[in-house]
């Protein structure tokens, strides 16, 4: 972890939503940058170099994606897109691009925080892999590989098994059905959604008290899959 | 000459309508001489040089190569198109490039000699036709022309100079010239340069002098073209004064009509006309009367059609009267038109025939009254065409065999009655003959009855006047009864012919009526471009047993052949650019016109009151046929109405569109009341609170906090009717095309429900799935939405604390989705319109602040889906939406090891 408070980037035209995010970024204690163009974020980026950054992807100079693309060629820290809903294919293309979760507009302060906070400790947390994982009622042992749910073990298919585990290490991130498809399935054809669909299916009938209403793998419609974190 | 000073409306407008031409067509120029040598083309192209030195650009597109090496030299420093090359039998001929020029489209093109035919081979006949092509482009055009040329002097020219001239160019075309520049020098100076060899290689010469350039020919020439260009300066000075001045009396306008026949000396005539018309600024009528109503292909008719082309090129309009009487026909007409002037050719006829019967000039004379009548001196043109005569020769026996058989036929039933001493009497003899005649005229014609009725004459001397079986006459008596009984049958053959005549006339032009009465039937009885395009065609296809093609317009750009695809016209590739020509130009071209002669049949344009819509193109057996002025106004008729019903068709889609359009209008301007106060409201409540926090400065702390509420509750709601509208218009705009993919549909349910989590906090929601459930094929951002809707939908119309259950099964081929409550139920009228949009049921527990517009999407997202959604109230109380959508056979089966 850096020493003092984590520096946030916040790259956003819209003065309205800048002027709400230092208000709310400085009672939280985080220290703000803001950019009001692509140009000056890139700029800001490199001259003091953030710990995080919220990027809209609907700039006035160029597009939010370059950004993306030109901040991540050496970029590490956590990006965090603000879009607009019904851009689906707008958010996939970002979280391919490298970016590491994406707030829809208009969001709540709450959300936001939530997701920063991840996003951060996932930044920190490389190279301290735990080997057991709790979250609620659920516990996994990644070195004995058992899962264990409200303390009785759960039966998983190899499939399963390395589906959950790789929402797991990922936990509070949006992961797209491609990436998901790639890390379980490896190169298949990866249009084939369906068959993660089904075994998230399956695998929620394992593990959700309430399949329907799920409460560790959540269902980000459109883009992918996020599991729950906390 | 018109003393028409004051500048009327009509002459204003015409003033305007040609300035307003002026501005988008280019402007003539003409070099206007009297004679090869005059020196037209130094002229135009040192006059060119200097606009080219003046920045004008300027182009060459054709100089004669024959030209002076003094005239040549000019062209330097002008840029040249270079001619088209065509071989035509082995030569190359070198011609002017049109299409070269209209692609370069410089804004002057020199092209010389305005009255040259094309070669074979080229777009238009003529070159005046490229020249107005070039016009109609908007570029200016510098040509030169002499005055043998003009097709109104070629007959006048003749005649002075015996050497008669070919090549002409129509009357209008000089007329559309927007300058004359003439270019004048003495015949004798003329003479020198002849013989200077300045005009023709020397061995010409010598031939040159001896006919045209006689000193005497040049001067004649010389005075001709003056006085051209003295009309032409006249009517410019007229029409200046016309829009400058301001009061003389209106004076009558002048109208001629002139009498077309078949006798070639009728050419003379209507040139007369033609110039007397031009002096006279009148417009001019060629009327022909069509008394035999003989077939279309007999040699007077169409002697007379070709007299009618002329007349049409000269820029007549040509009618044709049918009547009993030439003379009363006529003048009807003429009256009924207004002519003030009509010029008739005098009638060649024998002295005594003149004497005893009179011709029709005296009668027209007699009977015109207030018309002034011109008798004009007919000479036989020379261009009468051999081949009219020679068919005039072959003509028919068959009806004179069986005249004179009918004839003798006659004589052994009045022999037999004699010898059965039955109504034996000689006049009852005489009255079977006439009788006989009288049936011959009418079936057979004039010839066949004037040889029957002299046969009858001598049957009945022969075998019925004593002496018997002798030509001999005992009695002088019975010569008077020969006499009269000729007579009788030559008035009764000659009326009775006229009669058949007149009643076959009648019956063609019933025929032609009738088909055309059938055709408008036909076509106003369907719709549809493609229907009208093909009953139309076959039905002239009938008419002419002929072949049709009907070519539409598809975009602004492009024709389409819609009917005809097997006919010949189809299969000619040369027809296809023609048709393009033709809806291009909306004129008339095709075999049997001046324009574009290639093509193997006629094409009209199907002309409507604001756009052509396409070309009809039609061939028959006879192409002469398909040219003569009846059958051709039969057919621009056809064509004609065929474009009526084309517009009518387009309008009627017109209107449709424009009902659909203003549907569309009508529900967004509801959208847009019923949204303004659904915004506002919201809105109002955040700026209100948002100001007392601002402004009020002791509020304590609870109302600080519900102030806040209210801001963040107020904009969710804003932002969810914001999100409806999109998505309502995106699926209306149809933007929103569903992704489909195949789905879980526990899933969809779940992350709907994730999404109303905060609305549904108060209700206990139970979602009962059944287990064997296929995999759906759905948009799932979509079908997300719909549970959205219909969960928010029931939290909000129900108490707190209601139950809302989730259930699904398949059902059949479908999979049913229920949504219920069980609250106080839905008001039953509303049952059938609660999915309509903007349609609230009733307030909702939270006052009434839907946007009306959820139940309309999911009903939308639902039918793109291919499935249905409807309302019931449930019988245990509370309402009940159910989904059914449709299981698709192919939907995959994945099994989870």
């Amino acid at each position: 972890m850096k020493q003092g408070e984590p520096s946030i980037l916040v790259i956003e035209d819209e003065l309205p939503i800048r002027r709400f995010l230092r208000a709310l970024l400085a009672n939280e204690g985080y220290h703000f940058v803001e950019a009001s163009s692509g140009e000056e974020g890139l700029r800001l980026a490199t001259s003091q170099p953030p710990d995080l950054v919220i990027l809209d992807l609907g700039l006035p100079d160029m597009d939010g994606q370059d950004v993306l693309q030109r901040l991540r060629e050496w970029l590490t820290a956590p990006i965090i897109i603000l879009s607009a809903r019904d851009q689906e294919t707008q958010k996939i293309k970002a979280l391919d691009n490298g970016a590491d979760d994406y707030v829809t507009k208009p969001f709540g302060t709450g959300e936001l925080m939530a997701r920063m906070r991840t996003a951060l400790r996932h930044a920190n947390r490389v190279g301290t892999e735990a080997t057991t994982i709790s979250i609620g009622d659920l516990k996994v042992d990644l070195a004995a590989r058992t899962v264990l749910v409200k303390s009785e073990q759960v039966h998983l298919t190899p499939l399963e098994y390395k589906l959950l585990v790789t929402m797991l290490k990922h936990a509070g991130n949006v992961l797209t059905h491609r990436f998901l498809l790639r890390e379980v399935w490896g190169p298949l054809d990866s249009q084939e959604y369906h068959y993660l669909r089904v075994f998230v299916a399956s695998l929620r009938r394992k593990l959700e008290s309430d399949p329907a209403r799920p409460r560790y793998i959540l269902t980000e419609q459109g883009v992918g899959y996020r599991f729950a974190s906390e | 000459m018109s003393t028409d000073d004051r500048p009327s409306p009509d002459a204003l407008l015409a003033r305007i309508k040609a300035e307003e031409t002026s501005q988008v067509r280019g402007a003539l120029r003409i070099f206007f001489g009297y004679a090869a040598g005059v020196g037209k083309t130094y002229a135009m192209l040192e006059s060119a040089q200097k606009e080219a030195h003046q920045g004008r650009d300027v182009v060459i597109g054709y100089v004669e190569p024959h030209a002076r090496p003094e005239t040549l030299a000019l062209l330097a420093g002008l840029e040249s198109l270079s001619p088209r090359e065509i071989s035509y039998r082995g030569v190359t001929l070198r011609e002017f490039d049109v299409q070269a020029a209209l692609a370069r489209h410089p804004d002057l093109i020199v092209v010389d000699e305005l009255a040259h035919s094309n070669a074979v081979g080229s777009t238009h006949e003529k070159r005046w036709q490229d020249v107005e092509e070039l016009l109609a482009a908007g570029i200016d055009v510098w040509s030169t022309l002499n005055v043998q040329h003009i097709e109104s002097l070629n007959d006048i020219i003749g005649q002075i100079t015996g050497v008669t001239v070919r090549e002409t160019i129509p009357d209008h075309v000089f007329d559309m010239a927007t300058d004359l520049e003439l270019v004048d020098i003495t015949p004798e100076e003329l003479l020198t340069r002849l013989k200077a060899g300045k005009i023709y290689l020397p061995e010409q010469v010598q031939r040159a002098i001896q006919s045209f350039f006689q000193k005497a020919n040049l001067t004649a020439l010389r005075e001709l073209s003056l006085r051209q260009a003295a009309r032409r300066i006249h009517t410019d000075v007229e029409s200046i004064r016309r829009e400058k001045a301001v009061t003389h009396p209106w004076a009558t306008a002048e109208r001629l009509l002139v009498c077309v026949g078949p006798s070639p000396t009728t050419g003379r005539v209507i040139r007369t006309a033609k110039r007397m018309a031009a002096a006279l600024e009148a417009p001019w009528l060629a009327v022909s009367i069509d008394l035999t109503g003989e077939s279309s292909n007999s040699p007077a008719k169409q002697q007379i059609a070709q007299h009618f082309r002329l007349a049409e090129r000269l820029g007549a309009e040509t009618v044709t009267l049918a009547g009993q009487n030439i003379t009363e026909t006529l003048l009807e007409f003429a009256r009924a038109r207004n002519v003030t002037k009509i010029l008739i050719g005098k009638t060649h006829q024998p002295r005594w025939r003149r004497l005893i019967f009179g011709t029709v000039v005296d009668e027209v004379l007699e009977q015109s009254g207030e018309i002034d009548v011109y008798v004009i001196h007919g000479q036989e043109d020379q261009k009468e065409s051999p081949a009219i005569k020679r068919k005039r020769t072959t003509g028919n026996y068959v009806p004179y065999v069986k005249s004179v058989a009918f004839i003798m036929a006659t004589a052994c039933l009045a022999y037999a009655l004699r010898y059965l001493r039955f109504a034996d009497a000689e006049a009852n003899t005489v009255m079977l003959f006439l009788a006989s005649v009288a049936w011959t005229a009418f079936r057979y014609g004039r010839g066949p009855a004037v040889l029957g009725s002299m046969l009858a004459v001598l049957a009945f001397d022969f075998f019925f006047v004593p002496p018997f079986y002798n030509f001999a006459i005992s009695d002088a008596q019975y010569s008077v009864t020969f006499a009269v009984m000729l007579t009788i049958g030559l008035v009764i053959s000659t009326l009775t012919s006229r009669l058949r005549a007149q009643v076959e006339s009648t019956r063609q032009r019933e025929r032609q009526t009738s088909a055309l009465y059938e055709l408008g039937k036909q076509l106003s009885s369907l719709c549809g471009r493609a229907f009208l395009a093909s009953a139309a065609g076959e039905k002239i296809a009938e008419m002419l047993a002929g072949e049709v093609a009907v070519y539409l317009r598809r975009s602004t750009e492009s024709l389409e052949l819609v009917f005809g695809r097997d006919s010949t016209i189809a299969r000619h590739a040369v027809n296809e650019s023609v048709a393009h020509w033709v809806a291009e130009h909306d004129q008339i071209a095709g075999a049997g016109t001046n324009t574009l002669p290639s093509a193997t049949a006629l094409f009209l344009p199907l002309v409507g009151s604001q756009q052509t819509h396409g070309v009809i193109a039609i061939s028959a057996p006879d192409p002469e046929r398909l040219v003569e002025p009846t059958q051709r106004r039969l057919l621009e008729a056809c064509a004609n109405q065929l474009a009526l019903a084309l517009e009518r068709d387009q309008l009627a889609i017109d209107a449709a569109d424009a009902r659909v359009q203003a549907e569309t209008e009508q529900i967004r301007s509801s959208l847009l009341s019923s949204v303004s106060h659904d915004l506002k409201t919201p809105l109002a409540a955040i700026s209100g609170a948002s100001s007392s926090l601002l402004e009020v400065t002791t509020l304590d702390d609870v109302t600080r906090r519900q102030l806040l509420e209210t801001v963040v509750e107020e904009a969710t709601r804003l932002n969810r009717l914001l999100e409806n509208i999109l998505q309502m218009s995106k699926l209306d705009a149809g933007a929103a095309s569903p992704n489909k993919q195949w789905h879980v549909l526990e899933e969809i349910i779940g992350s709907a429900l994730h999404r109303t989590a905060r609305e549904l906090a108060g209700h206990a929601v139970e979602v009962r799935l059944a287990s064997d459930l296929p995999l759906m094929y759905l948009d799932g951002l979509l079908m997300e939405q719909v549970f959205v809707n219909l969960t928010e939908n029931a939290a909000r119309h129900t108490p707190t604390g209601s139950r809302i259950q989730i259930t699904a099964a398949v059902d059949g081929e479908t999979l049913r989705i229920a949504v219920a409550d069980n609250g106080h139920g839905l008001p039953p009228e509303s049952v059938e319109r609660i999915f309509d949009k903007f349609y609230r049921a009733t307030p909702s527990a939270d006052g009434g602040r839907g946007s009306g517009l959820g139940l309309a999407i999911c009903r939308a997202i639902v039918k793109a889906h291919g499935g249905d959604i409807t309302a019931a109230n449930r019988q245990s109380g509370g309402a009940e939406f159910i989904i059914r959508l449709p299981i698709l056979k192919d939907s995959p089966h994945i099994v989870v090891e």
